[in-house]
């Protein structure tokens, strides 16, 4: 049972689509009893980061959804602003993020003269930097669906699991032990999407 | 690297899929979720569905089929038809949606746009603009399926929408649309070279050839293509179908 977050920002119909697909039994909730019983936690997120940080305070989320990651140590994965939540904080707000991965979200910069548009939108492909289960049997011709404007910088290349290039690498999946987050939504994103979202759901 | 983005652009009507030639005479091509299932399997980039009856009746969205589709689709989904207010937007994202297209009511309410991207984000709103060349071969924005004209220049609307909040932008060619002709490209280059975010051109695509020449000549991020992925080819039958992505490169 995969348990997803609903803090009121993200896409929480497309992601148990998916997992309904896959026959991944999920439920939705923003109840804290229901997340201390969860088994495995899904963050989805759309949105600014300082509204999402401040609608899991309001619902006294932080605590539970942190202890679940860093004692409970059950397998947690955040997708897109999802992912980003996961760092210790970003220039797109001055909230605190819940800072389970050794990171920091920054924006994408490009000179004047650069052809590349913000918010990077569109498929891109995606490279193992450090193996991991959620990225098991991942091949060269895998892509995934990406709109951000903002991108997660490790502090270690060991918690950066794929890398993906726009104007230059940058860290596309991370994992922090039983913590992991990817920029891309798989549940947008076809097989590719339904094969990483397995892996998971066998962590 | 960023792979340019091929969109199927399906159009609404009543409950079933049809096809359009210069926004009118629509043809009933099939049914919208069966069409889904079809681009699954072909595993394209992402969908586009406008709801061509909304405006002109004055209805809300058809939420229910939208529902029905949400679930079947797998990759992203954008919806432009008949929105009005941010609670219809709300509607639409809660549904599992995760972009609104809109026209007409910005014209009478650009902040529409800031007060959707304030919450969802600006990638979650695409500006639509419709241009059809007038009596005099004059380009005018217009809106309302074409049925309403307005003053500014495509150039003056473009940085409008991008003030107000788009996370991209449609630009379609209402002369071009449904002929199979092509895009029309100086269009397509009048909107690229000023806008800051991505664009999506639209309208005439009927071949590989159009489609590259709207990317590579165009400057466009992505391009919407509807009567190549309905129809087997120019005045044959009804076939679901998607060019081969080798051919695309």
């Amino acid at each position: 049972m995969i348990t997803i977050i609903n803090y009121g920002l993200g896409n929480l119909g497309s992601v148990q689509n998916m997992l309904k697909r896959i026959n991944v039994p999920s439920k939705i909730t923003s109840d804290i009893k229901e997340i201390e019983a969860a088994e495995k936690i899904l963050l989805p997120g759309v949105g600014a980061f300082d509204s999402a940080i401040q609608k899991i305070d309001e619902l006294n989320l932080r605590t539970v959804l942190v202890h679940k990651a860093k004692v409970d140590k059950i397998p947690f994965l955040g997708i897109c602003l999802g992912m980003q939540l996961l760092t210790r904080g970003s220039e797109e707000g001055l909230l605190n993020g819940l800072d389970l991965v050794p990171a920091k979200t920054i924006k994408f910069k490009f000179e004047e003269t650069s052809d590349l548009k913000i918010p990077h939108m569109g498929w891109n492909f995606v490279k193992v930097n450090t193996p991991s289960k959620l990225t098991e049997g991942f091949t060269p011709e895998h892509r995934f669906y990406f709109v951000h404007s903002y991108k997660v910088v490790c502090d270690n290349n060991n918690n950066s699991i794929l890398r993906t290039e726009y104007g230059g690498d940058f860290d596309s999946a991370i994992q922090n032990e039983n913590v992991y987050g990817t920029q891309f939504h798989p549940e947008k994103s076809h097989k590719y999407g339904m094969q990483l979202l397995t892996n998971f759901s066998k962590l | 690297m960023l792979l340019v983005r091929h969109i199927p652009c399906l159009l609404l009507k009543d409950n079933g899929l049809v096809k359009t030639v210069n926004f009118k005479n629509p043809k009933y091509i099939g049914d919208p979720i069966n069409t889904v299932r079809i681009f699954n399997e072909k595993e394209v980039d992402e969908l586009l569905f406008l709801d061509i009856e909304a405006t002109p009746k004055n209805r809300e969205p058809n939420y229910k089929l939208l529902a029905e589709i949400a679930n079947e689709c797998f990759m992203p989904l954008a919806y432009g038809g008949g929105i009005k207010t941010f609670e219809q937007a709300q509607r639409i994202y809660n549904i599992g949606i995760e972009k609104v297209a809109i026209n007409s009511a910005l014209h009478s309410n650009l902040n529409l746009i800031t007060q959707i991207a304030d919450v969802y984000g600006a990638q979650a709103v695409i500006g639509v603009i419709d241009v059809k060349k007038n009596f005099f071969g004059k380009s005018q924005v217009v809106s309302n399926s074409a049925n309403n004209k307005h003053k500014y220049t495509i150039e003056e609307w473009v940085k409008k929408l991008e003030e107000a909040g788009v996370g991209e932008i449609l630009i379609t060619s209402v002369d071009n649309e449904g002929t199979w002709n092509g895009l029309d490209i100086e269009l397509i280059k009048k909107v690229t070279s000023i806008s800051k975010v991505p664009v999506i051109a639209h309208g005439g695509a009927g071949n590989i050839e159009h489609l590259i020449a709207g990317i590579k000549q165009g400057g466009a991020n992505a391009i919407a293509i509807g009567s190549m992925v309905v129809y087997q080819k120019k005045d044959f039958g009804v076939l679901i179908n998607f060019p081969d992505k080798k051919l695309l490169a």
